[in-house]
């Protein structure tokens, strides 16, 4: 009895450490792929297949990703994301204060209307907003990008930090009450400091998504100067369809950041994504 | 709530007042960006405008009844839920299962959990384009693997029957360590005495995990399905870059086809339909499902 229970449980290590490394693989295939056509060249890519290493270390395709003007397209995507990431949690912080706080007639439908904000397909948005923009006369420019990546990133952001405010103890604002400290005063010396760990998390993971939206980026900006590192890839693909290795480097080129940040501050990262994750 | 004297009065008005306007800026870009563009989708509907010229012109309905008899749009609405239904089924158990070892091994997993998560940190168009060239015909990592094992050269992308599987294999590729991560969260939301008791009580691993565990997490199992079942009914980028909905229409979805009527056919206006329609639909079938989901609970 105990014998046969005992080879049950070496089968389901067995099975499990088998599912692991057929996952670990399916995961990772596709970056040896990525990573090992940026050192090819065009034609060793094709002519030698997949798998065959890099016949020596070709770094050509960087250099020529380098002095292209992917820095344009670096610096667009720098600068919308740290815009936008700056009101973003500024005004959704402003807004979970009072919802998280106060009583007052409108505090649930306020709500309730952000976060059913949650689930609007942005597709449905996308025309209007190419209209407002071209009106706006802000159309091509990196500043048509910031409305949208601000008010998407919205209903997520202030549900997430209304659930952390109601976690903080209300003591230290009811002292500064007493003490006579105004409603304004009170959120900018006492929860916006202790709210600051939620912002954290929040500020990686509204990063994620700012820094890879591709549908505002294509549709509200047309020149290359103006453009956002998603589009260097759709303009790049445009530019060198044939030559794989080149565009897969513009794909690496694009990611480092992102694994880069990852590497830094994995733990805060898959937390910023649990936080996130558990919206709904 | 009951104010009896001047000062509880005057109270509550400042609440209001401070309410507001610390309410405002966020109210103002909703109002801005989400919820004016909705109405003027479906002011739009009712037009017939190429989006470029003034010659904005009335026509009613008859956007709307070209969308109803409009096959390819129907064909789009449903690969959006062949694409759907593939998600839940295949994302759901695996997200769980990866998710579950994670939590079993604890600290020792981290490297996997590093490794599984990094589809995650990718953009959907650098994924689309990745995906792409590794699927090629003639020198993709499927068509090399093939060979290697004495077959020949398969044509994923480029075959009507098997384009929309490929694709959303490709979508479960990119959307099962968000999964993963959410259901770890789901895990670690767990009161940690639960294992410990149902231990105790002479559970096996596999006892804890189905008769426990996941009736435990079933609100988190819920939110996830209709977060994967709103996020592939609007689905685009991935798609759009990969097949841009060919061969054909084989692979188009309703903001695939939303796109190129808008800025490929330049019919703004009929685009507009589309993209309301989009959004009932779309409104509909999660209405629908979170009625369900939440009526078997009650029952």
């Amino acid at each position: 009895m105990k014998e046969e229970s005992k080879a049950k449980k070496i089968t389901m290590k067995i099975v499990v450490a088998l599912l692991v490394l057929v996952w670990s693989v399916i995961t990772f295939l596709p970056f040896f792929y990525m990573v090992m056509g940026t050192f090819k060249e065009q034609f060793e890519l094709l002519m030698g297949g997949v798998f065959k290493l890099p016949e020596k270390m070709y770094l050509n395709n960087y250099v020529e990703v380098f002095q292209g003007n992917i820095w344009n397209y670096l610096k667009n995507s720098v600068l919308v994301l740290v815009i936008s990431l700056t009101v973003l949690l500024f005004i959704s912080a402003c807004a979970a204060y009072p919802l998280s706080r106060f009583k007052f007639r409108m505090n649930k439908p306020i709500y309730s209307l952000i976060v059913a904000c949650m689930s609007v397909p942005i597709h449905v948005t996308l025309l209007p907003i190419f209209m407002m923009a071209v009106k706006t006369h802000l159309y091509d420019s990196i500043w048509a990008l910031i409305g949208p990546y601000i008010a998407f990133n919205l209903p997520i952001s202030v549900f997430i930090l209304v659930t952390f405010m109601q976690g903080i103890p209300k003591e230290l604002e009811e002292a500064a009450e007493i003490d006579g400290c105004g409603k304004y005063k009170i959120f900018w010396s006492i929860m916006f400091p202790l709210v600051k760990p939620g912002l954290a998390t929040l500020a990686i993971y509204n990063s994620v998504n700012m820094w890879n939206e591709f549908s505002f980026a294509l549709t509200l900006t047309q020149r290359a100067e103006n453009r956002t590192l998603p589009l260097a890839i759709w303009e790049y693909q445009g530019q060198y369809a044939m030559n794989v290795p080149m565009i897969l480097t513009v794909l690496v080129v694009s990611v480092l950041p992102m694994i880069i940040a990852f590497i830094i501050g994995q733990d805060k990262l898959i937390k910023g994504m649990m936080a996130g994750a558990v919206k709904g | 709530m009951q104010s009896t004297n001047i000062l509880a009065r005057k109270r509550e008005r400042e609440i209001r007042k401070v309410s507001a306007v610390f309410l405002l800026p966020a109210l103002i870009f909703i109002a801005v960006f989400v919820i004016y563009p909705i109405a003027d989708s479906f002011a739009t509907s009712l037009f017939e405008w190429n989006g470029i010229t003034a010659g904005k012109k009335f026509i009613a309905g008859t956007n709307w009844r070209e969308l109803i008899t409009d096959m390819t749009f129907w064909k789009a609405f449903r690969n959006n839920v062949v694409v759907m239904v593939l998600s839940i089924v295949i994302q759901m158990p695996i997200g769980m299962a990866i998710a579950t070892f994670l939590d079993r091994v604890g600290k020792k997993g981290t490297i996997f959990k590093v490794v599984w998560f990094l589809p995650m940190l990718m953009s959907s168009v650098a994924i689309g384009y990745l995906f792409k060239y590794a699927l090629d015909t003639n020198t993709g990592l499927v068509s090399t693997i093939s060979k290697m094992l004495g077959g020949k050269n398969i044509d994923l992308l480029g075959n009507p029957n098997t384009v929309l599987l490929t694709v959303t294999v490709v979508i479960c590729w990119q959307f099962i360590p968000f999964y993963m991560v959410y259901f770890m969260a789901a895990y670690s939301g767990l009161p940690s005495d639960v294992y410990e008791a149902a231990v105790i009580d002479g559970a096996t691993r596999g006892q804890y995990f189905w008769k426990v565990a996941l009736p435990m997490m079933k609100p988190s199992i819920k939110s996830a399905v209709i977060l994967s079942m709103v996020g592939s009914l609007k689905y685009f980028d991935l798609i759009y870059v990969m097949t841009g909905g060919g061969p054909g229409t084989s692979s188009e979805l309703m903001a695939t086809y939303m796109y190129s009527n808008a800025f490929e056919s330049y019919r703004m206006g009929y685009a507009s339909t589309i993209a309301s329609g989009m959004f009932i639909v779309i409104t509909a079938i999660s209405l629908i499902t979170m009625r369900l989901i939440n009526g078997r609970e009650e029952a």
